[in-house]
């Protein structure tokens, strides 16, 4: 197994984290969560990294409802990235993000090259902001390539961006490439610091009575437990083909979940879907997780005698 | 609304496991009771939990449910001592989620986030208050009569239910409310709008608070804009999680999508638009 020893800091791209679980950028509003829980939710915090809701230059309103749809062990969400745009973010809600007991990464989106070094350069130049992530789950407006799915348009996109920015880089990878390995090693290549993964899975839910389409945007994307083992198979593969840094996540529900994910390469570990559940989840796998290695490594002390 | 005035009571950050200590049959729903022996003993009326049962709810080879569900309280009753409070909650079995909530029975476990989202908010201007309720929509609206007649302010209560056997949860209210059915088996036959508007005509000095199906909510919001009568209405939408991280419960309102778990689910009527009319 990967990663420093329980209880022990982990260097994620040279932040040092106080312990190895994130949460996936867009499953936690820790602003909205601290309205309904109060300071309790900085004292029992339960991220060791922050992630933010991808922002993007101008203000978005996101798709109109229905947004959910409960599945098989997961949902669907069609929610469309709203948020305050580059300007409000980094006037309104940046100042509050800083009073985490964590550092902060920020996600953003751009719609062309030009917009995302906007985004990155803004944001990289505040303090509070540890560490970046770019979500490239976009079409090139001019190509109509999703970006992340094509490791030429992943390079150029970091190489436009890593010249605008020293802070760290994490490419949020898509599972909707044909290889995402070699999208993960493209993005390497052009100077990212690390990279994410897996993002939701493209799905659809019809309306059980009108047969139409229930989503409000047509279709959405399928987390929980249900794309677990997908994750598993693609942070595997891309951890094959990498030396950065992984940011592992895709159904994490416990913390033998996350443990598989570290033994198959990932330096860290995202919880998305089952923050919805219980927003105590990302301190319950954390604790789980320390419990099991704890185990694994009293289990390694012993058959080395 | 600034977050010190709105009438919020804070939850503990994490899920927690109430003991359920009696399901009552009303009619066509379920009363749950179930003591939560660690939160706060005064959730403001309008406020709402996400439950799902202790055992059997996703996790292992479950499929659906899988997602909790939110539930307006209906009723609360502190426990001695200032902390915990036996909370009651009105469910009817329409879908996986209200039906394993439904067979839970005496001493199983129930899992519960909250109290979440904002509340009710007191009449000012010597308004006084009418309630307005719709099919399981009581449930909100029965613990505001509860705290208002804790008061001493006894308001109008209208009901409206699709038949007798639901009409059955109007036995839970204190006073006498005013019941109308859709099929006429019990009370008025009458949607609930109907003598909603007599009443506002005779005393329109009131604020109306409404919970209860989106098409009732959309006529009581309009009836009340042309009495000129402001109107809170408790609206429900399917949420992931209660507290702002899924995005996934917005309405439109006059400032765009807002989340329903976060804004709400009390809104100022005139905020709402209807569904059909485009966001912002």
């Amino acid at each position: 197994m990967t990663g420093a020893a329980p209880g022990e800091p982990i260097d994620l791209c040279g932040i040092a984290l106080r312990g190895p679980i994130l949460n996936g950028s867009g499953t936690f509003d820790a602003i909205a969560a601290r309205r309904a829980f109060g300071d309790s939710l900085l004292e029992r915090f339960p991220f060791d990294c922050f992630v933010s809701k991808t922002i993007t230059l101008e203000p978005r309103q996101g798709n109109p409802p229905p947004r959910l749809w409960e599945t098989a062990s997961g949902m669907i969400n069609s929610i469309g990235l709203p948020n305050k745009g580059l300007e409000r973010f980094l006037a309104g809600d940046l100042p509050r993000l800083a009073e985490l007991p964590v550092p902060l990464c920020v996600s953003v989106m751009g719609f062309s090259h030009d917009e995302l070094a906007t985004l990155v350069e803004a944001v990289g130049s505040r303090d509070e902001v540890a560490l970046i992530e770019l979500n490239l789950s976009c079409p090139n407006v001019e190509t109509g390539t999703l970006v992340g799915a094509d490791p030429s348009e992943t390079a150029a996109a970091v190489a436009r961006v890593r010249s605008v920015t020293e802070r760290p880089l994490i490419v949020k990878l898509t599972p909707s490439a044909t290889e995402p390995a070699a999208v993960a090693a493209a993005a390497e290549a052009a100077g990212a610091d690390g990279v994410s993964l897996i993002n939701t899975l493209k799905g659809m839910a019809l309306d059980p009575v009108t047969r139409a389409p229930w989503l409000g945007g047509g279709t959405g994307g399928l987390s929980g437990p249900a794309v677990r083992p997908v994750a598993l198979e693609q942070v595997a593969a891309v951890a094959a083909r990498v030396a950065i840094p992984i940011v592992g996540m895709g159904g994490v529900a416990s913390g033998a979940d996350a443990a598989d994910l570290l033994a198959v390469g990932a330096t860290v570990v995202a919880v998305g879907t089952e923050s919805f559940r219980d927003p105590a989840a990302g301190r319950r796998i954390g604790a789980e997780l320390a419990a099991i290695r704890v185990a694994t490594s009293h289990i390694a002390a012993g058959s080395s005698l | 609304m600034s977050a010190a005035t709105e009438p919020r009571t804070l939850a503990p950050p994490e899920r927690r496991i109430a003991e359920v200590k009696r399901v009552e049959r009303i009619g066509a729903y379920d009363l749950i009771v179930a003591r939560d022996p660690i939160g706060p003993a005064d959730p403001r009326p309008g406020q709402f939990y996400m439950l799902a049962a202790g055992e059997r709810w996703g996790g292992g080879g479950g499929e659906r449910p899988y997602l909790p569900r939110a539930f307006s309280f209906a009723r609360v009753e502190a426990l001695p001592g200032g902390q915990g409070a036996d909370l009651s909650f009105l469910l009817e079995d329409v879908g996986p989620g209200t039906r394993r909530l439904g067979e839970l029975a005496a001493g199983d476990a129930l899992a519960l986030l909250g109290p979440l989202g904002v509340g009710f908010t007191r009449p000012v201007d010597g308004r006084r208050p009418l309630l307005v309720a719709g099919g399981i929509g009581v449930a909100p609206i029965l613990c505001w009569d509860d705290e208002l007649r804790a008061d001493g302010v006894e308001a109008p209560v209208l009901l409206g239910f699709r038949s007798a056997g639901h009409a059955e949860a109007a036995a839970l209210f204190a006073g006498a409310p005013g019941v109308s059915t859709d099929d006429g088996s019990a009370g008025r036959h009458a949607l609930v709008t109907e003598p909603l508007r007599s009443e506002l005509e005779r005393d329109p000095q009131v604020v109306v608070y409404a919970c209860g199906p989106e098409g009732m909510l959309v006529a009581v919001k309009f009836l009340c804009e042309e009495l000129g009568v402001p109107v809170q209405l408790a609206v429900e939408a399917g949420m992931a999680c209660g507290y702002g991280a899924c995005f996934g419960c917005v309405v439109p309102t006059v400032d765009g999508y807002e989340r329903v778990c976060v804004e709400g689910p009390v809104f100022d009527g005139r905020r709402l638009l209807a569904p059909e009319a485009p966001a912002a």
